[in-house]
């Protein structure tokens, strides 16, 4: 629900938007460039004053009046020509044209009405509005996918676009919601449906009929100072009837021409005093330092508009219709997909494409149309469930849950229930688990226990596939990778060997950093920013499924670096291990953002074992800073496979690391790095109390096996690797 | 533009009991290129003692903006009823606007004066742009504006 009332009026709304948004910035301008060429105010002048000295200059002068801005213009007619220059307070000489800017007039009429008059100005008060709606349904959005309001500041996860498009949605969205509603304000002040209470007295009935008493002389004006002042029309020349009509910030009033004295006085009301506020605040006038800022933040808004709909087209391509699809009540495998960004879909529609060539029919219909009792046909259910930011359902599946809690389960189908989800994020596919849990707990039998996949993997997608298709008696092979990478020759510059003598050949592979004219990284065409922890992901030759390596090295580093084991059979490792100096891989880069060093100064504390040394090592490279890291490594042998030995020497020395504590389980002592961790018990707990971070990388019993050994040395400090995980002090990368 | 009735329906002073003691007159506004927004005209009449006899049109629909039309606002007390149902949008630089309405015999010819007064946003004020005494020779004679009115003209 609250997804399509972002959505919908964000597409309709994205071209207003645009145009709204840019015409504003370009606006916003002005209100600088005037303060910047405008004659100075000078300081503690009165109306008076002002007044004299303009009359001076002007002596047929017939309107003074001062813009919000501190501009001073000056009206008068020498004969019947017309004439108006911008003031200089100081002198009251001319200091320039009055004539408004040709632009700003078209600019402003765009802005506020396109051009279109009063329909216009109903069109684009819809935009603003479209705006306050977006502002708020998108900072809801944001508190979602970050896992609740105290998170909303976090650092964003998750793909670019849509990344890109909450970043600068947080940037923007105060005042973006703040031109939003005082646009309406100034949209229904301008149609009556505020009250006006603008002060506008009733001529005196009396009047002095005295003429000829100088502006400088004059009580009421020598009151008020010009910062006040609005505006100063003159009495007609020769009519003693007349008299001075003063308006300034306050209110307005006549003055006696004879006598100088205040004649009649009405304040403005609170409206007209709020309404000047709400002025200001969406114009910049008077406050140019505000308008600059406005402008700047409103720039977003356009880029908001593109990555919005941007992240909607892609949800939308990712949501394929399967071909020779049964009905619900005809098919014998029903698949429901809860799919939040649509990824999920093209996972769903493979596996129904492998059933139908193996025979079998399928219905692919999303999760929210959950309704066991149709399935008629039924012989299995598969539901396929991606988890939206911490652990929520995608907004398509928000029912979900409930209707699986109510509805009585499939009276002899089997369930089967796949999660979808990112191990960097907090939950990991905990909404997958709540419809397991949800499930089970409405009586329905399991056909496989609950799976999950990690940034949607294809090989454990291929494997649950298997495993799915031997419980059903169906051979399934799925290979279904989702948008092809967009690959990259990185050619090797060095390689350095370890492991043949302990069977486990492994070598820290550098390659060329690929060099992109700015073009090209502008149209995404580079292997683009990455950091220490981030992915490569490299594709072999005559394959089409990625095999993801931790970088070793950041761009800053200007090469890219991996550390690769051999695996028995691998086709992957095998290559890259083949490979000489100048020989070349396709490759891609793919962010783990979930796995990197936070920013602060507290201890930093790695623990890596076998290849999982590669990103720390990468890390403690690029610690510029010295901040204290701690290195926890083990391998097998100190002579065979204890990489990046010369380095850690290195960086010992100059400070980028702290301490160095090795295991090594061929040689004498037998140690694996949770013993050596042990050993450190006091050392770490000291290191976890002063705020300490741990960053694990490892394969995944290693990567297990160092969590239960740090929950066992923690719990006397009453803290554990959840709890640290929960405060975003706990990191595991494991393959 | 069609004809005004409507414009009868103003003060006592200038409305004839029956149309017999009227006659249609076309009022032209010419306005010069004055390189601004739409213009507010307020377009009245005021008896030989130069006190307000009523309104004929106004030019503008924002109430808010009528106090920048000063003479007209200062005569009738910012009355935004004396225009009420005889007001159209504002006029747009080099734009003209024509208005035919059936005005009494009895205006002309008799002292009356018509005036126009004018404004447009952040741009000058200017009262009485227009003053022309209504008068019989005087009809079909082009009369020049000040600021934003190259010539009006009253024809019967």
């Amino acid at each position: 629900m609250l997804r399509s009332l972002h959505r919908w009026p964000g597409l309709l709304a994205a071209v207003l938007v645009l145009a709204l948004s840019l015409s504003g910035v370009a606006l916003s301008v002005f209100p600088a460039v005037e303060a910047i060429s405008a004659p100075a105010a000078v300081t503690g002048q009165t109306v008076a004053d002002l007044a004299a000295k303009v009359l001076a200059t002007h002596p047929t002068v017939e309107q003074i009046r001062r813009a919000p801005s501190g501009r001073i213009t000056a009206y008068w007619f020498v004969g019947d020509t017309p004439g108006s220059a911008v003031i200089d307070p100081a002198t009251g000489q001319d200091a320039g044209t009055a004539d408004p800017s040709a632009l700003k007039t078209w600019l402003t009429d765009f802005h506020r009405a396109l051009l279109l008059g009063d329909a216009g100005r109903w069109t684009t008060a819809a935009g603003a509005l479209a705006m306050l709606v977006l502002s708020a349904s998108g900072c809801v959005l944001i508190a979602r996918r970050q896992g609740g309001w105290r998170r909303w500041f976090a650092p964003m996860r998750g793909p670019a676009a849509g990344r890109w498009h909450g970043e600068l949605a947080r940037a923007a969205v105060a005042t973006l919601t703040l031109s939003a509603l005082t646009a309406l304000w100034m949209t229904a002040a301008t149609f009556d449906m505020l009250p006006a209470d603008e002060a506008n007295p009733a001529f005196p009935a009396q009047v002095s009929g005295q003429m000829g008493l100088s502006p400088a002389a004059m009580p009421a004006l020598s009151s008020v100072p010009v910062a006040e002042l609005r505006d100063l029309t003159f009495p007609y020349a020769g009519d003693a009837t007349d008299a001075f009509a003063l308006t300034t910030a306050q209110g307005s009033g006549f003055v006696d021409q004879g006598s100088g004295a205040l004649l009649d006085w009405a304040p403005n009301g609170p409206w007209a005093r709020v309404g000047e506020w709400i002025y200001l605040l969406h114009t910049g006038e008077g406050a140019a330092l505000w308008g600059m800022l406005l402008g700047l933040l409103t720039l977003a808004a356009p880029v908001l508009a593109v990555t919005g709909t941007l992240v909607w087209l892609r949800n939308r391509r990712n949501r394929p219709a399967l071909a020779g699809m049964a009905r619900a009540d005809k098919a014998e495998t029903v698949i429901l997909v809860a799919s939040e960004g649509g990824s999920t879909w093209g996972f769903a529609k493979a596996l129904g494409q492998a059933l139908q060539k193996a025979g079998g029919s399928v219905h692919l219909a999303p999760l929210s149309s959950y309704a066991p009792a149709s399935y008629a046909a039924a012989e299995r259910i598969v539901v396929m469930a991606a988890t939206w930011g911490d652990g929520d359902a995608p907004a398509s599946a928000r029912s979900a849950l409930g209707l699986i809690a109510e509805a009585a389960p499939h009276p002899t189908a089997p369930l089967a229930v796949l999660g979808f989800g990112d191990r960097s994020f907090p939950v990991f596919c905990g909404f997958a688990e709540d419809i397991d849990a949800a499930a089970r707990a409405a009586g329905w039998q399991m056909l496989l226990a609950l799976d999950r996949i990690d940034r949607q993997s294809a090989q454990a997608f291929a494997r649950w596939c298997a495993a799915l298709g031997d419980a059903i008696g169906t051979p399934l092979s799925v290979i279904h990778q989702p948008e092809p990478p967009r690959t990259l020759p990185l050619a090797l510059v060095s390689r350095r060997d370890y492991g043949e003598a302990v069977q486990a050949p492994t070598a820290i592979l550098r390659f060329a950093l690929p060099r992109a004219s700015v073009i090209d990284r502008l149209l995404g065409r580079g292997l683009g920013r990455f950091q220490p922890g981030d992915l490569l992901g490299i594709v072999p030759e005559g394959s089409t499924v990625p095999r993801y390596y931790s970088l070793a090295s950041g761009v800053q580093d200007d090469f890219v670096e991996i550390v690769v084991r051999k695996h028995p059979g691998g086709l992957c490792s095998g290559l890259l291990l083949d490979l000489a100096p100048g020989q070349a891989v396709r490759a891609f880069v793919k962010s783990n953002p979930g796995f990197r060093p936070d920013r602060s100064d507290a201890p930093l504390l790695l623990v890596g074992a076998g290849t999982g040394i590669g990103p720390l090592a990468g890390m403690i490279r690029a610690n510029a800073r010295r901040r204290p890291i701690h290195l926890w490594f083990g391998a097998r042998h100190p002579q065979a496979d204890f990489l990046y030995a010369d380095e850690l020497d290195g960086w010992s020395a100059s400070g980028h690391l702290a301490t160095l504590s090795t295991a090594f389980s061929r040689s004498a002592a037998r140690q694996y790095v949770q013993d050596r961790l042990r050993t450190d018990a006091e050392r770490i707990r000291e290191l976890v109390s002063k705020g300490g971070r741990i960053m694990v990388c490892g394969g995944r019993e290693m990567a297990q096996g160092v969590r239960e050994t740090l929950a066992e040395i923690l719990a006397p400090a009453g803290v554990s690797p959840s709890s640290l995980k929960a405060g975003g002090r706990y990191a595991e990368d494991s393959y | 533009m069609k004809p005004l009735h409507a414009a009868l329906a103003l003060t006592t002073a200038i409305i004839a009991p029956g149309l017999a003691s009227a006659r249609p007159v076309t009022l032209t506004t010419n306005l010069a290129q004055y390189g601004g927004p739409g213009a507010y005209l307020a377009i009245y009449v005021t008896d030989a003692s130069g006190a307000y006899a009523g309104s004929l049109w106004m030019a503008g629909g924002r109430s808010k903006y009528y106090r920048h039309l000063s003479d007209w606002s200062r005569l009738t007390g910012g009355d935004a009823a004396q225009v009420d149902g005889i007001t159209g949008a504002s006029v747009g630089s080099g734009r003209s606007l024509e208005l035919t309405m059936d005005l009494a015999d009895k205006l002309f010819d008799a002292g009356y004066t018509l005036h126009i007064d004018a404004a447009a946003e952040d741009m000058r004020e200017s009262p009485n742009e227009i003053a022309v005494p209504l008068t019989t020779q005087g009809a079909g004679q082009p009369v020049q504006g000040r600021r934003y009115i190259a010539d009006f003209t009253y024809a019967f």
